[in-house]
């Protein structure tokens, strides 16, 4: 900390002033317990990761047993047996997260534009919203099975009107599993989006009406580009944690649904396959940290974030 | 149509405005009120403003003003009455499809654009040919054209009053509306950009409708100011009509000060009344007075009175007030402002230019107050006296 104060100043410019100097001492104590907790059950596990996708099998050993190595082997072998489970994990999260972003917009659009200036019933929208979190994420997915039963009404519903033949289902197969998805991240999807609607000033959609701009050309133009930091945020909160995500496919897919998170789970504590669940665990980070850094380029909000 | 949202266009043709569309349209409020629940925002408004004008719509916070902007952008329905813009009644069609742009007081620029995009908004819009460069020789006419490429955010306020502007101009609109555009700016800004809207009014000759509190402002600008108060039109006119002859108490004192006395018309004249106030006998003009019988307030501007000394004549056909002690006196060097206080007439305001230069009356000396007849004027004796008075610490000039 000194050295770099005293590089930054150079020594012709003398000592910095000290109460800066103590205000930034500060801030760093302030932040000491978060830096020791992320380096403790982040940093750690995360080395301890890479380390063992590189472990290869003690000779002879048992079922389970890995030593130290550089088995690059592991990413390539792990590659060429789970790609299709891999892809189909982004698949579904890219589609969960569409179909979110459907129904999440309006939703949040009413509670934040419509209903602006009637706190109470903002209030009301937003408890409804976030209702969902007070029960369990498990027991809730073992509802949509329920749900979306052969004997359930949403499936008659649905045949009656054709929309699934007469002897369709919608349980073990790939439509619950993004269903499930959908369902389980929409709040992520609608709170930041709101926030980022409830934010926008109402002048600057009187300012496009001014200007000639009727109202989807309005909404166009002014409050959907105004909204994309919130779009971005809610559309990361659901996709990061929905391409990693295997409770859906576990509890309303059937084996041609696998998920990559199922893959990893089962590699690790079914067979004990440490390096191949570790491996895929990575890829997955780095494939994750890509498509984000490669989106939030793209979408140019930085700025606005 | 031509030069639609082409403001250099009457940079370089400044005489041909035959053309109509170039100076604005006429706009025209006809019964105009707007309710808010119970309260009436805007009371059964009569206006017309000649195209080409520059209007003030002049009155202190909470008088209506923007309501009645609003109204003639769409922004806001009337509860009743009609506006009409160059004749053609809009009441019932919505903001985006009206001629009419507005600078708003908060400015309103869109942060997620740059300022020529922001200028070129209401033209891509209306898909008028070329947007950017109209925006460019938009930003050209407030001096901006270098700022072209930033965001609104990077700007400072005076900068993104000037954006705020040209992004009206350019769409070349029947009427500008300006919702107190300069109210957040400093003193030293504000009377630069007086003058400067002053110079783009006359360059592009549309019709300008300025909405202020500020009185000076109003009156230094505007060919045409209407005072406004509790949602009604007190009185409109010339800013030297309005301040020479008020018609109301709130006008007197809201436009500049005045010194209003209560008294009683004993005496109707043809040329003047005879008006009798705390047994004193005053002259006003029949045709300067509201009202010619019973009670009146008599008003006389604080620069109209003049002191008479111990020895001094009084002038030709003068009211003559007094004697009052003098109480206050403070010189701001061009004039000295006197409070001479009038037994039975109460504390009246007197201000003297230093033509003569020296020491003039001193505190505590004894007075006469004289004013020329012509100069007198009398308003509805039912009226309060103090109604629009603003006091001087108040005032944020
Ligand atoms: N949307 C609204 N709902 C209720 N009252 C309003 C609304 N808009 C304005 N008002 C009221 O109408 C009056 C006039 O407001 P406004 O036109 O903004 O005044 P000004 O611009 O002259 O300061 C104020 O008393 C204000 O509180
Ligand atoms: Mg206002």
């Amino acid at each position: 900390m000194s050295i770099v104060a005293a590089l930054g100043h150079g020594p012709g410019n003398g000592p910095a002033p000290a109460p800066v100097r103590r205000a930034r001492g500060g801030a760093y104590l302030l932040l000491a317990p978060g830096l020791a907790y992320l380096g403790l059950f982040f940093v750690v596990p995360v080395v301890a990761l890479l380390a063992t996708s590189l472990y290869v099998p003690v000779p002879g050993g048992d079922v389970g047993q890995f030593q130290p190595a550089f088995e690059w082997a592991n990413y390539t072998r792990a590659l060429a047996t789970y790609w299709p489970q891999m892809v189909r994990s982004f698949a579904y999260a890219l589609i969960a997260t569409l179909a979110a972003l459907v129904i999440a917009y309006p939703m949040a659009y009413v509670i934040a534009v419509r209903a602006r200036g009637r706190v109470f019933l903002q209030g009301m929208l937003l408890v409804l919203v976030i209702a969902p979190f007070f029960t369990s994420f498990i027991l809730r997915t073992v509802a949509w099975k329920q749900i979306l039963a052969d004997e359930s009404f949403v499936v008659a519903a649905m045949r009656a009107v054709s929309l699934l033949p007469p002897d369709g289902r919608l349980t073990a197969t790939s439509f619950a599993v993004v269903a499930g998805l959908t369902y389980n991240f929409l709040p992520f999807m609608t709170l930041p989006i709101y926030a980022s609607l409830e934010r926008l000033d109402p002048r600057l959609v009187e300012a496009g009406a001014d200007l000639y701009a009727n109202g989807p050309t309005t909404f166009w133009r002014v409050t959907l580009p105004l909204s994309m930091p919130g779009v971005v945020s809610g559309t990361l909160l659901t996709f990061i944690p929905a391409s990693g995500d295997y409770v859906n496919s576990v509890l309303l897919g059937n084996n041609t649904t696998t998920m990559i998170g199922q893959v990893v789970d089962s590699r690790f504590f079914k067979v004990s396959d440490y390096p191949t669940a570790a491996a895929l665990s990575v890829v997955l980070m780095v494939a994750i940290l890509l498509l984000v850094t490669a989106y939030v380029r793209r979408s140019g909000t930085e700025e606005l974030l | 149509m031509a030069a639609l949202g082409d403001p250099a266009a009457a940079t370089r043709a400044p005489g041909d405005e035959e053309g109509g569309a170039r100076s604005g349209a006429d706009l025209t409020l006809e019964h105009v009120t707007k309710e808010f629940g119970a309260f009436t925002a805007v009371d059964d408004l009569e206006l017309t403003i000649p195209s080409g004008s520059f209007f003030a719509l002049l009155g202190p916070s909470g008088c209506g003003k923007t309501t009645t902007l609003r109204m003639v952008a769409g922004l806001e329905h009337p509860t009743s009455g009609r506006v009409l813009i160059g004749g053609r009644d809009v009441t019932r069609t919505r903001a985006h499809e009206r001629p009419v742009n507005t600078v708003f007081q908060s400015y309103a620029l869109f942060p997620h654009l740059s300022v020529v995009e922001n200028v070129a908004f209401g033209l891509r819009r209306r898909r008028a040919p070329d947007p950017l460069g109209k925006a460019r020789d938009a930003l050209e006419l407030v001096e901006l054209p270098h700022l072209a490429d930033r965001r609104p955010a990077q700007l400072s306020g005076g900068q993104q009053q000037r954006v705020a502007l040209a992004r009206a101009i350019v769409n070349n609109p029947a009427v500008l509306l300006l919702d107190e555009p300069l109210g957040a700016l400093d003193l030293k800004l504000r009377r630069q950009m007086q003058v400067e809207l002053k110079r783009i009014q006359t360059e592009v000759g549309l019709t300008f409708v300025h909405v202020t509190h500020d009185q000076e402002e109003a009156m230094t600008m505007a060919d045409t100011v209407a005072v406004m108060n509790a949602g009604r039109i007190e009185q409109m006119g010339s800013p030297a009509e309005l301040y020479e002859l008020p018609r109301t108490a709130f006008v007197a004192n809201f436009l500049g000060q005045s010194n209003l006395l209560r008294g009683t018309v004993v005496e109707n004249g043809a040329a003047t009344l005879g008006v009798d106030v705390d047994g004193r006998r005053v002259r006003v003009p029949t045709a300067r007075s509201v009202s010619t019988t019973g009670t009146v307030l008599v008003g006389v501007r604080p620069e109209k009175l003049h002191l008479l000394r111990a020895g001094d004549q009084a002038p030709e056909s003068c009211n003559v007030l007094g004697p009052g002690r003098v109480t206050d006196v403070s010189f701001s060097g061009v004039s000295t402002q006197y409070q001479v206080h009038v037994p039975g007439l109460g504390t009246l305001g007197v201000f003297v230019q230093n033509i003569l230069g020296g020491a003039g009356a001193a505190l505590g000396e004894e007075v006469h107050l004289a004013c020329a007849i012509k100069h007198t004027f009398a308003l509805d004796g039912a009226e309060d006296a103090t109604s629009g008075a603003v006091r001087l610490d108040a005032r944020d000039v």
